[in-house]
């Protein structure tokens, strides 16, 4: 069972409390885009043996969108943060080093 | 005008715990910035309380009395034949303000949940440590019981308050009945 902690609330939400969306920081490319960027921007998604970051919603519970680092190899979690960034906070960054060491995550290692 | 009723009509239901509808309410939905004096000092004034509720309590009773349900909403308790008029007071006094108030109180349902056993009735539908040292008097969480939405909290040492959607009141009474029923103890806690 997945347990994360909702940034927001506080509540240690186990996943019947979660719904899952999908990838995170992603940058959207709308009306003017190149197809290239488009269509990488609509289909093109990691697809790591360990280190990923996801946005979780809380959805039976405060309701927030947030992010959440993880291993999907061992299920390990490295952390949670809100939504309102564009990057994993630094100090989240440092953890997954020391645990992960030589991790690349799309611009992140 | 039509009687206003509530969805259920005060259903009840004795097992090891007595779960019951609770009539009609005066619910609003109010959303704004919990960290600005003015909106929390309107808030307040409409709900009878002293101060709004920390992050994930309850101030107050059905009667008067705020829930918080997340960083930007909070849900306000008042007599169902003032709903209207609070509402009212609420627009005034933050006019243009940036916030919401909302009058949900006939789309939502209340239900209470008592008897010494009361923990032990949540405890079985909803994904939340109902253990006396995790959650007490006072204690709110916004979740779910079985498959649907709800938000609970504890009224007193062996009660709950529980709101959810009126649509689902039917499904949330025979759920609650089915946890409390007599032969379901489990003797946990
Ligand atoms: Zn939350």
């Amino acid at each position: 069972m997945l347990t994360l902690q909702c940034p927001y609330c506080g509540v240690m939400a186990e996943e019947t409390e979660l719904s899952a969306g999908g990838e995170a920081h992603l940058k959207r490319f709308g009306p003017g885009s190149t197809d290239a960027d488009f269509e990488t921007y609509m289909f093109m998604r990691e697809n790591p043996k360990g280190v990923h970051f996801e946005r979780w919603r809380h959805a039976n519970g405060c309701g927030k969108w947030f992010h959440a680092a993880r291993c999907t190899v061992t299920l390990e979690v490295f952390g949670t943060y809100p939504a309102q960034t564009s990057v994993p906070p630094a100090d989240l960054l440092d953890k997954i080093r020391a645990a992960r060491p030589g991790f690349k995550w799309r611009e992140f290692e | 005008m039509s009687e206003a009723i509530s969805a259920l009509a005060g259903a009840n239901t004795e097992g090891f715990a007595r779960v019951s509808e609770l009539g009609l309410h005066g619910m609003i939905t109010v959303r704004g910035n919990q960290s600005d004096a003015a909106f929390a000092k309107a808030v307040c004034a409409v709900a009878g309380v002293d101060a709004l509720p920390a992050i994930r309590k309850m101030v107050g009773t059905l009667e008067g009395g705020i829930a918080w349900m997340s960083p930007d909403e909070l849900m306000v308790f008042v007599p169902y034949s003032q709903v209207v008029e609070r509402v009212g007071q609420l627009n005034e006094t933050l006019a243009g303000q940036h916030f919401l108030a909302v009058n949900v109180s006939d789309a939502r349902a209340v239900f209470g949940i008592d008897g010494a056993a009361a923990r032990e009735v949540l405890a079985k539908i909803a994904p939340v440590d109902l253990s006396p040292e995790a959650f007490g008097v006072g204690d709110l969480r916004r979740t779910r019981i079985s498959q649907i939405a709800a938000a609970f909290w504890m009224s007193g040492e062996e009660s709950f308050r529980l709101v959810c959607f009126r649509s689902v009141a039917e499904y949330a009474f025979k759920l609650l009945g089915t946890s409390a029923a007599k032969g379901g103890e489990v003797g946990y806690f």
